[in-house]
Parts: structure tokens; sequence; C-alpha cells
């Protein structure tokens, strides 16, 4: 337990020094913040409907996108730097390098959500619980964020943007197949079968269940698949990375 | 196990290319130990199986007392690792770099300025601390990665080709730090392909090519392989004739070129001297200056391994660091 808890302040570490120097890099600021602002104007300019309607979409993608930025660059970065090389001369278990670096892309993510929650508390949309929404908002996060980590670790590659693009390849069909612009209940059964398959899915339906008060999935079934896709993705990920550790190495 | 460090048939292939083959060695404390070879020998994955980095594919490496397999944080405690880029963050502070080294190996909150200070303070950057290590010169940044390595006070240290790529002056700061660290009583453990600094720095050198240990023991015992071969370095006037015939001559056994002076290894000696004065007088030649050469760990190294010496003065391509070209795995 005294050496779980030693790990953990390495990660808490890992995680300080990440929002230090990552957080301003160029990629993440694209990526992270003017992408899906962009993508968010695209989707609410000149539509005639109602916030309470746009809300849950605009929720979902400012999520995914802003926990997906910092995540899939910075082992490449540390690859390509040498620095990863640092950390693992160092006493630190690799589950707790990957820990700290899913830290570091979850702040993010939540840090930049926090703004349409914000947005919808000042404008008075009526959200019906606010607490349970942030509470999904962080396990979204989460489960988001381990995603980029995991899509860093293959291929073992040591240029970030390259692992930026292939982890867009992934990102942006999750975004259209998770009900963000469509409500899940309105797609075709063969849709409402692919939707599941996505983390994003669940949040979005959450989010959907707290602004409007309707939902495909009930509440718990939400909070249950986005937590099982973070500990997969979690456990994914540090598998993934130990296996192609040695070809950042080489 | 007394010793600090013990390798027992180490080997490491990567797919099927073998690059440490089989080694074994021990270290003694307070000790510095040097691996000498030429680039690719399989020096940097030695120290990488020593340190941790990697498993090895058989065999295993004892440090500090733990197996670096099965208790790796147990042995990352007790060691520093200077790996042969300088590996700190560009982007941090030194004196932040220092502080992030001493989180990662639990240095206590309250130790964690004064340490950092104190090595500031003992390389000679405690008036940098605030500048990003992106602005600081190569030297620097090598003498804080070494800094970094010693926040936790370890009692073994690594370092891969630490004055590899260095100006004259960096790298006799760093052949001075790290006697200073091991008269302090740090056991040391580095890998070179400079034989002179092998020869200056370490207690003993285990000579690697091709990922095996060729030989082992103390600098003066590998020289003392050599002796019984007896070496002049001559020097001719400009005027007379080719000096071609020198290899030729009785009692000649190699002849070498040494910029302007001829390196000549002989039998005996003054049968060679006696046809030397003949063959100088025949060709109009003028000996200017002739020394008698004690062997050197450089001819113990030929000797050895069969590798001319100008392997050894072959630099590495370009560490991939910042943004140098790059190329996907």
């Amino acid at each position: 337990m005294i050496r779980l808890a030693e790990q953990f302040r390495r990660s808490l570490a890992i995680s300080e020094k990440n929002i230090k120097i990552y957080y301003s890099k160029g990629p993440v600021i694209v990526f992270g913040l003017l992408f899906p602002l962009f993508l968010a104007l695209a989707y609410i300019v000149g539509r005639s409907i109602s916030l309470r309607e746009v809300l849950p979409g605009l929720m979902g993608m400012t999520t995914f996108f802003t926990a997906t930025s910092v995540g899939p660059s910075i082992i490449p970065w540390e690859t390509r730097s040498k620095t990863l090389e640092r950390l693992l001369c160092c006493p630190v278990a690799l589950w707790a390098i990957i820990l700290g670096d899913v830290l570091s892309s979850f702040l993010f993510g939540l840090l930049i959500s926090i703004i349409p929650i914000t947005f919808a508390l000042i404008l008075n949309v009526g959200l019906l619980n606010f607490v349970v929404l942030l509470f999904g908002m962080i396990i979204a996060s989460m489960c988001f964020s381990a995603l980029s980590v995991l899509l860093s670790a293959y291929p073992p590659t040591d240029i970030p943007a390259t692992s930026m693009m292939l982890s867009s390849l992934v990102k942006f069909p999750l975004v259209f197949i998770s009900g963000v612009f469509v409500p899940i209940e309105q797609l075709p059964s063969w849709g409402q079968y692919v939707a599941s398959l996505s983390p994003l899915t669940y949040f979005t339906d959450l989010a959907r269940q707290l602004i409007s008060g309707r939902s495909f999935y009930p509440m718990a079934i939400n909070f249950v698949m986005m937590s099982v896709f973070a500990a997969i993705f979690i456990f994914a990920a540090i598998r993934i990375h130990e296996r192609t550790l040695i070809k950042r190495l080489t | 196990m007394d010793g600090a460090i013990e390798a027992i048939n180490l080997t490491k292939y990567y797919g099927k290319i073998l690059a440490v083959d089989n080694i074994s060695f021990e270290v003694e404390r307070g000790e510095v130990f040097g691996f000498l070879g030429p680039n690719g020998a399989g020096k940097t994955t030695a120290i990488r199986l020593l340190t941790g980095q990697m498993k090895p594919s058989s065999g295993s490496a004892i440090v500090a007392g733990f197996d670096m397999t099965r208790e790796p944080i147990k042995a990352k405690r007790l060691i520093g690792v200077v790996p042969e880029v300088s590996n700190l963050y560009d982007e941090l502070s030194a004196w932040d770099n220092l502080i992030f080294a001493a989180q990662l190996y639990g240095v206590p909150r309250g130790a964690r300025g004064m340490r950092a200070k104190e090595l500031l303070e003992f390389i000679g950057l405690y008036d940098r601390r605030e500048d990003r290590v992106g602005n600081l010169s190569k030297g620097m940044r090598r003498r804080l990665t070494i800094a970094a390595a010693l926040i936790h006070e370890p009692s073994i240290l690594f370092l891969d080709e630490p004055t590899s790529g260095l100006d004259v002056e960096s790298a006799r700061a760093i052949r001075g730090l790290i006697r200073e660290l091991n008269g302090r009583g740090t056991t040391v453990f580095l890998t070179t392909h400079y034989i002179e600094e092998a020869d200056h720095l370490c207690d003993r050198i285990a000579i690697i090519d091709r990922g095996r240990i060729v030989a082992k023991d103390k600098p003066e015992g590998l020289k003392s392989r050599v002796e019984g071969r007896t070496a002049f370095d001559i020097s001719f006037g400009p005027r007379g004739g080719p000096v071609d015939g020198l290899a030729a001559l009785d009692h000649v056994k190699e002849v070498s070129k040494l910029g302007e002076v001829f390196r000549v290894y002989v039998g005996d000696v003054t049968g060679f001297l006696q046809a030397l004065a003949d063959f100088a007088r025949g060709n109009g030649l003028e000996i200017t200056s002739i020394n008698t050469v004690k062997p050197s760990l450089e001819d113990a190294f030929v000797r050895i391994t069969g590798l001319s010496p100008e392997v050894m003065r072959v630099e590495k391509e370009p560490a991939r660091r910042g943004d140098v070209g790059y190329s996907s795995h």
C-alpha cells in the first residue's frame, strides 16, 4: 500500500510536469481548443434549434476533444526528446508514468469542459442535476484521456504529429457515431448498435438526460459503461506501451 | 554479494540481432569501472540492461544487492543514471528539472530545495538555475544531467559516454567531476569509446567488441599484454629519398604513420637501429628524432581486438534530440 502511494505521488509529479510542458504546445492548442471551438460553432451557428437541444452534443464534443488532446502526444514527445529514458531510469513503474500522462490529459479536458457547463448555468438552461453531470464529466474525461494515451501506444512513433493524426482517425468517426449530432434514439438499429461501442455515446446520453430529460440508456448504464471503458483503456495502454517500449528506446 | 554490480551471463537480442553476448563481470564498491569499445559494440545496451531500462533476453544483473529484473524499483532507488544524450526537459528551468528529479526519486519535500542548491553549486550552475535548460550550452546540460542523477545521493553512478561530443574544456570538467564523485565514495560505471579517457579514469576496464567482453583488467594489466614489443617513433627531415622502404628493413614487424611520425614496432632493437642507420645513410635521409614508445592502452586495444584505433575515433551520428530529422518506427 505504501509502495502504491509512493508510485501515485510520482504519477502526480509527472502529471504536474506534463501540465507545465505540454499544455502550451501547438498541437494541443489546435486539437484541444481551436478545433472543438470551430466544430462547435459549425454545429451551432445557423441552426434553428434550442440551446437545450444543442448543449448535450456540445458538452460531449468539448469533453471528448479536450480530454483526448494532450495524451496522444506526450509519449511520442518524450521518446523524441529522450526524456522517456530519463523516466525509465527512475524508480517509477511504467503504470505510474502512464497514469501521470492520463491525469494531465484528464485535467485539461475537465478544465475546458467546465466552460459549457458554466455557459449552461449562466444562461439558465435548467440543468436537472449539476452535481451528477459534473461527476459524469469527471468519469468521461478520465475515460477519454485514457483512450488518448492508449492511442499513442501504437505505432511507437517519436513524431507527435503522426500520433495526433492517427488518433484523429479514431476520434472523428467516434464523434459521428456517438449521438453528438443526432440523438441515439433517432438512429437506425444498426446505428444504435455501432453507437454502443463508443464511450462517448454514454456521456452524451447522460448529458442529454440531465439537460433535456430524455435518454436512450438508464443513467446507471451510462456510468458503468464509461467506467468499464476507462478501465479497459488504462489496462490496454499499460500493456501495449510495455510491449512497444523497447522500440522507443532503440 | 559485497560488490556494487554483478552481471551474470547477461544477453540481449533485438529480434535476431545479438547486441550483448553472455557478458559476466563484477564491479567492486568504490571502483571506477569502464566499458571500452567502439560505437555499436553493445555498451549502451549493456548499460540499459544494468539500469533496468530493458529486460535481458537471458542472464541477470544484480545492482546494489537487488536483481534488476525482479526488483527494479528497489535497485533504481540506489543508482543514478546519466544517459548518452543529456535528456533533461528543455522547457523547464535547471532548478525545476532538479526538483522534478527529486520528486521521482522520492527525496523528501523538505530536502529537495537544499539538495538542488548543493548540486547546482557543485557543478557551478547555481547562477543559471532559473535558465531554461534549452538555453544552456551542451557542456552545462551534461553537468546538469549528472546533477539530476545525483539528486538522491546514489551509491552507484552509471554514465553512458559521459564526454562524447563535448569540447575539450567541458570534457575535462566532466572527468574532474567523475573523479571527485569517486573520491567521495561513489561507485562509477561508465562506457566510453575514448581510449585515453578509459585509461585516465578507470580502475578497471572491460573491452567490449560485438557484444562480448574480450578482455577485462586494470589499465596497466591490459598494457602489459603488449609489452615485449618495442616501438620507436621516428621522424625524418625534409631532405632525402622516400621512406617507403622502412617496413622492409630487418627486424621491423610493423610500421604505422601517425602524422609526420613513423611508429615502428621491432624485434631485435640493436639490429634494427643498425639497419635504420644504414637505410637513412643510403637514402640521404636525416633522422630528426627517435623516441622509444611505451605500450599504450591503444596498443593493447589494437592487439586484443584486432580493430584499428581509427574505429574508436568515429563519433556516433548526431543523437536524436530536439528538432533533428526523425523517422517513425
